[in-house]
């Protein structure tokens, strides 16, 4: 995994001539597309299994207000944890203890499931921390009065999180949902460690060590970086779309104003913003 | 856990010197970063138009897999391929892009009550900068730089793959050797080192902000 010291490598504007030709992107048996939608794939599943998890954990902690230390302190931990690191020891470590190896039609091929699997735990314990830390800061940061309110109105505990503080926490919700779609994108192209796998990342890999050819080297790696870049900033575009359209306006129009920030992983900050509210 | 202290003994030189290599850059890049993202974020918050493009770039920077950024910037910038600089470029690239935004909300989130009064009460606009909107977003901004800290100190293990000896080694070897035991290694020193850092900003943020401890929670 070592590179060639190489002087003469090519230039960035092969990498332009690289993302121009067709045959990279449809002809070739290793090309773009191919590896774009195993990538949406390793993403889609990641983020789906994430939100399965920090999303009720997030309601529950930020409606109980228990435990708000101990998650903010393992979402901080799970940061810590070098990806390339963890690739490598599940897909040393567990890969050869999963025995399944079927084919799931449309989404994996036979014999990848081993794979899959622990890089998939990589990608959602990647998800986990922005998702969860937002949900809990919302629904922290719901007006009090408003929840006060539904409770006396005879409202129960569940009704409450489900009609007032989970669609007034929406927008960091969501906010907390894009930061987590774009490390997950970025970091699926760590996929391409693991044997049997694509993604992005496989022309990143593969391209490390014949840099200097003009077809797969240096320019498909770069050029794979780009689309990494591009795919990220699409997905985080839909998601902008599909918040204006899930936030309720009541809420939006307020945020807009206030132009509600993106809050890191800290009580400190949801002080802050309870001070300025 | 003996085999994992065995093998630190084995090869105790080397691994410390990857270590110091981690901590350099990892650390460089994350003052660097920060001294560069504090105008940007400020620039932010003070005229809002300059908002939505530094934050839409750097969303873009962010995105880039580190890899792809190490070895990009030798073609941007001329350094050469397999210098460690372009580690830590890329990891100060990575900091001011997770910054600019932090800082921006932060001294955006100051309230305009608190600003007014400092304005009322004399406060040139520098000094009111300096004095009231700076340390009044510490907590947020230093929240986001123990988020940064983290996360340079597990990617600088990334730059294994383009031959810049650091503790991400450990991983290439147990990878190359098909063992756990370097693995275990490199993340227990990572995971270390990282809350190590994590430790040493929270620290400051508390000498930093001693009207935090005075007010009681709510």
């Amino acid at each position: 995994m070592r590179l060639a010291d190489s002087a003469d490598l090519p230039g960035l504007g092969s990498v332009g001539t690289w993302l121009n030709d067709p045959a990279n992107w449809v002809k070739s048996p290793n090309n773009l597309l191919i590896h774009i939608r195993e990538h949406v794939i390793y993403t889609v599943v990641a983020v789906l299994l994430a939100l399965l998890i920090a999303l009720p954990v997030g309601l529950l902690v930020g409606h109980t207000r228990r435990g708000v230390v101990i998650i903010a302190g393992l979402a901080n931990s799970l940061r810590a944890i070098p990806s390339l690191g963890l690739v490598v020891l599940l897909v040393v470590g567990i890969s050869p203890k999963i025995h399944e190896t079927q084919a799931i039609p449309g989404v994996l091929d036979r014999g990848q499931l081993p794979y899959f699997i622990p890089i998939e735990i990589i990608l959602v314990l990647l998800a986990i921390p922005p998702i969860l830390v937002n949900t809990y800061a919302g629904v922290q940061n719901v007006d009090p009065y408003a929840r006060d309110a539904a409770k006396g109105m005879g409202m129960t505990g569940l009704q409450v999180v489900r009609k007032v503080e989970f669609p007034c926490a929406l927008p960091l919700i969501l906010s907390g949902l894009r930061s987590a779609v774009l490390q997950v994108i970025a970091t699926a192209t760590v996929a391409a460690y693991a044997p049997l796998l694509g993604g992005l990342g496989r022309l990143i890999v593969d391209g490390d060590g014949q840099l200097n050819n003009k077809n797969v080297g240096y320019p498909a790696m770069v050029g794979a970086g780009i689309v990494v870049a591009a795919l990220a900033l699409v997905a985080d575009v839909l998601l902008v779309i599909v918040g204006r359209y899930a936030v309720s306006r009541g809420i939006s129009g307020r945020y807009r104003k206030a132009a509600a920030p993106q809050l890191p992983a800290d009580g400190t900050v949801s002080e802050v913003q309870m001070m300025r509210a | 856990m003996n085999a994992i202290w065995n093998y630190f003994r084995g090869d105790q030189d080397e691994i410390l010197h990857w270590t110091w290599t981690t901590v350099w850059l990892a650390g460089g890049a994350l003052l660097v970063g920060f001294v560069v993202a504090l105008p940007l974020g400020w620039l932010a918050s003070r005229y809002r138009w300059t908002y939505p493009p530094l934050v839409t770039l750097a969303g873009i920077v962010y995105t880039i897999p580190s890899v792809v950024l190490f070895l990009a910037l030798p073609g941007l910038i001329g350094t050469k391929i397999l210098a460690p600089v372009n580690v830590g470029i890329a990891l100060t690239a990575y900091t001011v892009a997770l910054m600019v935004r932090i800082v921006a909300d932060g001294l955006a989130s100051v309230s305009g009550d608190t600003m007014a009064s400092a304005a009322a009460m004399g406060y040139t606009n520098r000094q009111r900068l300096f004095a009231v909107q700076f340390p009044i977003a510490i907590p947020v901004i230093g929240a986001g730089l123990r988020v940064a800290a983290v996360s340079n100190v597990s990617l600088v293990s990334v730059a294994s793959i383009i031959g810049v000896s650091q503790l991400g080694q450990l991983f290439v070897a147990g990878n190359n050797n098909n063992t756990l035991t370097p693995i275990w290694l490199g993340l227990i020193i990572i995971m270390a080192l990282a809350f190590v850092f994590d430790g040493v900003i929270l620290m400051t943020i508390r000498l930093l902000t001693p009207w935090q401890r005075a007010v009681s929670k709510p």
